[in-house]
C-alpha cells in the first residue's frame, strides 16, 4: 500500500539554498519525519534535520511543513493526499544552520533571563502542596521546548528588531509557571512587563494554535500575566494565592 | 594542529541525561569547573522520554514502605544479581534526591494530603514511584535544565559571564576519551555537530552519563542518541563492562503502524489497571506466574482487582510481575497463535478506566495513540509487543563515587553496569540516575582535586584521523546500509530469547559485519568543500558512520556474554538453558577491549553484606544462593 510521494525540502546553509524536489516512498502509517529518514538513507545521505524522540516528547523536528508549523515527527503522512506535494522547510524565525536545522539560541539566552524558582526557606521534603494548586503551572511544565510557539509568534517572526526585547510566549509562560508555582516566593510581573515584552503580545493566539502539547497559552499564561500585571485586584489567581496562604515578597525581583 | 580548540575543566560530564545534568550541578556545587557535554540540544536528551515515574520509598501513599523494602525488591527485581552496595545506597537515598528536584521547582502529582502522589509499577511492593501524570522523565530533566540555568545566574552576577563555572556544549559529539603516559585520563576528544569542527576537552576527571545501546536492535524505545557511545568509549580507554548480556526487552511497545513500531507504552497503563489479553479475550498472565514470585501474585481475577483497592488484603496483579516475566509471556503468546491482528496482544485500558481517568492519568499515551495509531484507548484496547528499551549491562564501577577502573573515569546512569542485576524495575532508573549522579559528580570532583593533567599531542592526532577516515575514504559503502542489518541481526539472533547455535551465528555475522563498518565512506555534503582538519558541517551521514564504530563493539559484548551465560535470568532467556542456576548467579561476565578485540572473563560476585542478607527469610534466600552463601546459623 506504499506509494510515491512529492516531496520539496529546503537544502543550504547560512548563505543560501533552495527547495529540493524528491520522490520518495511512503509507506502506511508513517509521518514527515519517516519520509525524511528514508531521504537520508538513500539519496540525501547529509541531509540535516534535528530529532531524537520520534514520538512527539523532545521537540527536536519542529519545521514547516507546507508552511504550517509543526512537528515531523507527528505530521502523518495520511494527512496529505497522494499526489500533494510535501513540502518541508526550516522553522522561519530562527537562523539556519543547515537544511531544516536552525541556529534556536535566541530561546536559551532568553530561557536564561528569567530569575530562577525561589522555595523560599521551605526545606527539601517539606513542600507540602494540593493538586487542584499545582495544575495551573504543570499545564506550562508540559512545554517540550519545541519553540513553534516562538517561531509561529508575529512580533519576532519577521520582526528580528524585537527579539532583543522580547522573550517569546514560551518564557513568558515560563515566567506565568513561576508567579503560578504554589510554592515559589519571588515576584516577576514587572520584569515581565519591562524586560521580556508582555506589553509586546496582542493576544491572538497563534502561539496556542500552533502548540503540539495544546498549551493554551494565551488564555492560561499570558492574558493572567497581564491582568496581574494591571493589578492585583483583577486577578482571582492572587486572589487564590491569598486563600492558601501564600505569601508573595515584596520587593521586585530582577532580571537574572 | 594548533586550530583545535581547546578547552581547560575540572571535570567533564559527557551526557546531559538525568544522570549526567546531576552529575554536573553536583560538580559544580563543590566548586569545579565543569563543563556538560551533549549530543542533542540541552534538555533534549532520552531522559525526557521516561514516563511511569522515579522509584523512591518515600513512604507517602503507603507508610510502610521504607529502604529496605524497596532494596528487597530491587533485588528480586534483579534476581539476586545486583551489585547489592549499590541496590542499597539507591534504596536509601532516592527519596533525598526526589525532595531535592521539589526544592529546585519541579512540580510533581500530590496526595491528598498535599506530597508527592506514589503511583504502583510492576515488581514494587507499594506505590512507589513519584511521577507527573507519564511525563516524569521531562519533569526530571527540565528541573535539573533549571538547576543548572539558576547556577549559571549565580555565576553571572558573581563574576559577569553565564558559563564562568558551568558550560554546555550543546549537539557536539565525544569520539574518544583521552590518556596521557601515565594511563591516566586526560580528557576527551570530539566535534561540533553544527560546524564539523573538532573540540578538545581537557580535564582529569570525566563523567560518562551516555545512556544506553537500543539502536542495535530493530525494534526499540530508544532514540538515536542511544549508540552505546559511552559503553564503547569506556571500553576503549580500557575499562570494564558487566552484564552486558542483560537487556531488557520492555513488554510494551506498539507494534502497529510499522514506523511507529517499539514505541514505548508505559507500564503506568497497567499499574493503573491495563489488563493484557489475548486473542481469544483471556488474561493470560494468569498462566506465567513463575515459581519464585507464586506466593505475591493473584491467581484469581477477584483478587487481582481487589487489589487496586486493598493491597494489604490482596495480592498484585500479575501484569504487574517484573518486566522480563511479561514479555516472556506476550512472546509466548504471539508464537502460539493467539497474537492480536499485528503479532502483539491486546492492552485494556479502555473497559477498566473511564474515559476522562484515562485522559487525566495517561495523557501521553492517550495522545500517542490517537496521533500516532488512530486508536482512541478510551474506547479499543491498544496492541502491544515486547520493545528493547534498556541495558542492565554497563561499565564496572565502584558503587560508593562511581569511579570505573581507569583513574579519572566516571560512570552513572544507563551507561552504568551493576546496580539492576539481570532485570531493572521500572521506576528505578529515574531515580538511579539522581542518586548516582550525584556520586559520581561528587566522586569525579574529589579526584580532579588533587589530579592535574596534560594531553599528549599524539592522542589528539590519532582521535582526529580516526574521526575523518569514512569522510575521506574514496568509495565506500553506505553506513546507513550497514547499520540497518546491524539492527536486523541483533534483532533476529540476540533477541528476547536466544539459542547457542543462533549466538554463534550473531558472533559470524558481527565479525563481517565489523569489516564492513572498516569500510564505510561519506560523500562530502553537497554544495561545501571539505576543510582540512575538520568534518562536514551537520552531516548526519557521517555522525552515523562514526557512530557504527561503538555499535559494533557494543553488539558483539552483548553477543559473547549471552553465549558465555548458560542460563536464564532476568533479562537473559536461553531457550537452551531455561533455568535459573545459582551457580551462574555468583558470576559476573566481564567485557574488556584488548588491541582492539573484545575479550570476556568470568568474575566472582562478592557476597552480600550480612545485614542485607538478613532482610531476606531464607526460604526466598534458597531459592537464588547456593547453599554455601546462605546465612551460617541457618545452615542444614
Ligand atoms: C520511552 C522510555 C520510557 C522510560 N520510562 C522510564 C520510567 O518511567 N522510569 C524510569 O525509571 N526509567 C524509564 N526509562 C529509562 C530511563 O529513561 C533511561 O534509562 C534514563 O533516562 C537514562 O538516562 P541517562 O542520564 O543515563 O542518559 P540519557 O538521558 O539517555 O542521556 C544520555 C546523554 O548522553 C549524551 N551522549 C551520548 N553519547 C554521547 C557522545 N558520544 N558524546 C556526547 N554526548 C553523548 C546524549 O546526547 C544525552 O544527552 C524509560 C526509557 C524509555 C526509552
Ligand atoms: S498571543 Fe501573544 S505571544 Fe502568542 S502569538 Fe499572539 S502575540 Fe505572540
Ligand atoms: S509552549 Fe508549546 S509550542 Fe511553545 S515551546 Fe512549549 S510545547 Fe512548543
Ligand atoms: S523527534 Fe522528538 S518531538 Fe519529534
Amino acid at each position: 500500500m506504499g506509494y510515491k510521494a512529492k516531496f520539496r525540502v529546503w537544502r543550504g546553509d547560512a548563505g543560501e539554498g533552495e527547495l529540493k524536489d524528491y520522490t520518495v516512498e511512503v509507506n502506511e502509517g508513517e509521518v514527515v519525519l519517516d519520509v525524511i529518514h528514508r531521504l537520508q538513507a538513500t539519496e540525501a545521505q547529509d541531509l540535516a534535520v534535528r530529532w531524537n524522540c520520534k514520538a512527539g516528547k523532545c521537540g527536536s523536528c519542529s519545521a514547516e511543513i507546507n508552511g504550517r508549523p509543526r512537528l515531523m515527527c507527528m505530521t502523518r503522512m495520511s494527512t496529505f493526499a497522494e499526489d500533494e506535494t510535501v513540502t518541508v522547510t526550516p522553522m522561519r524565525t530562527f537562523p539556519v544552520i543547515r537544511d531544516l536545522v536552525t541556529d534556536v539560541s535566541y530561546n536559551y539566552e532568553k530561557a536564561r533571563e528569567v530569575p530562577s524558582f525561589d522555595g523560599g526557606d521551605v526545606k527539601p521534603g517539606e513542600f507540602r502542596m494540593q493538586q487542584v494548586d499545582v495544575e495551573r503551572s504543570q499545564e506550562f511544565r508540559k512545554c517540550i521546548e519545541c519553540f513553534l510557539c516562538n517561531n509561529t509568534c508575529h512580533v519576532i517572526r519577521d520582526h528580528e528588531e524585537n527579539k532583543e526585547h522580547f522573550s517569546g510566549p514560551r518564557f513568558l509562560m515560563r515566567v506565568a509557571e513561576l508567579e503560578m508555582h504554589p510554592a515559589d516566593v519571588a515576584d516577576r510581573r514587572q520584569i515581565a512587563q519591562d524586560e521580556f515584552g508582555l506589553g509586546y503580545c496582542n493576544i491572538t493566539k497563534c502561539c496556542t494554535e500552533v502548540c503540539p502539547e495544546h498549551i493554551k497559552i494565551t488564555d492560561n499564561a499570558l492574558i493572567p500575566m497581564k491582568e496581574r500585571v494591571v493589578g492585583r485586584r483583577y486577578d482571582p489567581l492572587v486572589w487564590l494565592g491569598s486563600k492558601i496562604g501564600i505569601v508573595k515578597r515584596d520587593k521586585e525581583t530582577p532580571k537574572a | 594542529m594548533t586550530d583545535i580548540e581547546r578547552l581547560q575543566y575540572d571535570v567533564v560530564v559527557i551526557g546531559a541525561g538525568g544522570a549526567g545534568l546531576r552529575a554536573a550541578i553536583e560538580a559544580r556545587l563543590q566548586g569545579k569547573k565543569t563543563a556538560i557535554i551533549s549530543k542533542s540540544l540541552f534538555g533534549k536528551a532520552h531522559t525526557v522520554m521516561a514516563e511511569g515515574g522515579a522509584a523512591a520509598a518515600m513512604g507517602n501513599a503507603n507508610p510502610n514502605d521504607n529502604w529496605q523494602v524497596h532494596y528487597r525488591d530491587t533485588m528480586r527485581g534483579g534476581k539476586f544479581l545486583n551489585n547489592w552496595r549499590m541496590a542499597e545506597l539507591h534504596a536509601k537515598e532516592a527519596p533525598e534526591r526526589i525532595w531535592e528536584l521539589e526544592a529546585w521547582g519541579a512540580l510533581f502529582d500530590r496526595t491528598k494530603d498535599g506530597k508527592i502522589s506514589q503511583r504502583n509499577f510492576g515488581g514494587h511492593e507499594y506505590p512507589r514511584l513519584a511521577h507527573v501524570g507519564d511525563r516524569t522523565g521531562l519533569e526530571l530533566i527540565r528541573t535539573c535544565q533549571q538547576k543548572i540555568v539558576a547556577l549559571q545566574q549565580e555565576d553571572h552576577k558573581e563574576f559577569g559571564d553565564y558559563d564562568a563555572r558551568l558550560r554546555v556544549f550543546a549537539e557536539t559529539t565525544v569520539t574518544r576519551l583521552l590518556k596521557d603516559e601515565q594511563g591516566r585520563i586526560c580528557g576527551a576528544f570530539g566535534y561540533i555537530r553544527e560546524t564539523g569542527k573538532f573540540v578538545v576537552f581537557e580535564a582529569p576527571a570525566v563523567v560518562l552519563a551516555t545512556g544506553g545501546i537500543g539502536k542495535s536492535f530493530k525494534v526499540t524505545s530508544n532514540s538515536w542518541e542511544y549508540t552505546g557511545d559511552g559503553h564503547a568509549l569506556a571500553l576503549l580507554a580500557g575499562a570494564s563492562l558487566i552484564n552486558m548480556e542483560f537487556v531488557q526487552f520492555h513488554p510494551t511497545g506498539m507494534v502497529w503502524p510499522p514506523s511507529v513500531k517499539g514505541i514505548l507504552v508505559t507500564e503506568s497503563v497497567r499499574g493503573d489497571g491495563g489488563v493484557l489479553k489475548n486473542s481469544d479475550d483471556k488474561r493470560f498472565m494468569f498462566e506465567y506466574i513463575p515459581e519464585v514470585f507464586k506466593d505475591k501474585y493473584a491467581t484469581t481475577e477477584e483478587e487481582a482487582d481487589g487489589w487496586y483497592e486493598d493491597p494489604d488484603n490482596n495480592r498484585r496483579p500479575p501484569e504487574l510481575l517484573p518486566r522480563d516475566e511479561v514479555a516472556r509471556a506476550i512472546n509466548s503468546e504471539v508464537k502460539a497463535g493467539r497474537g492480536s491482528p499485528h503479532g502483539g496482544v491486546f492492552l485494556d485500558i479502555a473497559s477498566r478506566l473511564k474515559p476522562e481517568q484515562i485522559i487525566k492519568r495517561l495523557p501521553s499515551m492517550h495522545h500517542q495513540f490517537k496521533e500516532l495509531a488512530d486508536v482512541d484507548i478510551t474506547a479499543e484496547p491498544m496492541e502491544v509487543g515486547p520493545t528493547c528499551h534498556y541495558v542492565m549491562g554497563g561499565v564496572e564501577v565502584d558503587p560508593d563515587t562511581a569511579a570505573a577502573l581507569v583513574p579519572g573515569l566516571f560512570a552513572a546512569g544507563e551507561v552504568s553496569g551493576g546496580m539492576h542485576g539481570s532485570n531493572r524495575l521500572g521506576g528505578n532508573s529515574l531515580s538511579d540516575l539522581l542518586v548516582f549522579g550525584r556520586r559520581a559528580g561528587l566522586g569525579a570532583s574529589e579526584y580532579a582535586s588533587a589530579t592535574t593533567v596534560s594531553v599528549p599531542e599524539s592522542e589528539i592526532e590519532a582521535a582526529m584521523a580516526e574521526a575523518l577516515e569514512p569522510y575521506e575514504r574514496e568509495a565506500g559503502e553506505n553506513p546507513y546500509t550497514v547499520h540497518q542489518e546491524l539492527q536486523q541481526t541483533m534483532n533476529d539472533l540476540v533477541g528476547i530469547i536466544r539459542r547457542e547455535d543462533e549466538l554463534e551465528q550473531a558472533i559470524e555475522a558481527l565479525g563481517k559485519l565489523r569489516e564492513r563498518v572498516q569500510n564505510v565512506a561519506v560523500a562530502p555534503s553537497a554544495g561545501a568543500s571539505p576543510k582540512e582538519g575538520q568534518g562536514p558541517a551537520y552531516h548526519p551521514g557521517w555522525h552515523l558512520a562514526l557512530d557504527l564504530r561503538n555499535m559494533m563493539i557494543v553488539s558483539e559484548c552483548v553477543a559473547r556474554a549471552a553465549l558465555e551465560r548458560q542460563e536464564s535470568r532476568g533479562g537473559h532467556t536461553r531457550d537452551d538453558y531455561p533455568k535459573m542456576s545459582a551457580d551462574w548467579r555468583k558470576v559476573n561476565l566481564v567485557c574488556r577491549v584488548r588491541d582492539g578485540v573484545v575479550e570476556l572473563k568470568r568474575q566472582d560476585m562478592e557476597p552480600m553484606r550480612e545485614d542485607l542478607l538478613s532482610l531476606f527469610e531464607l526460604d526466598e534466600l534458597q531459592k537464588y544462593l547456593t547453599e554455601g552463601e546462605l546465612p551460617a546459623e541457618e545452615k542444614n
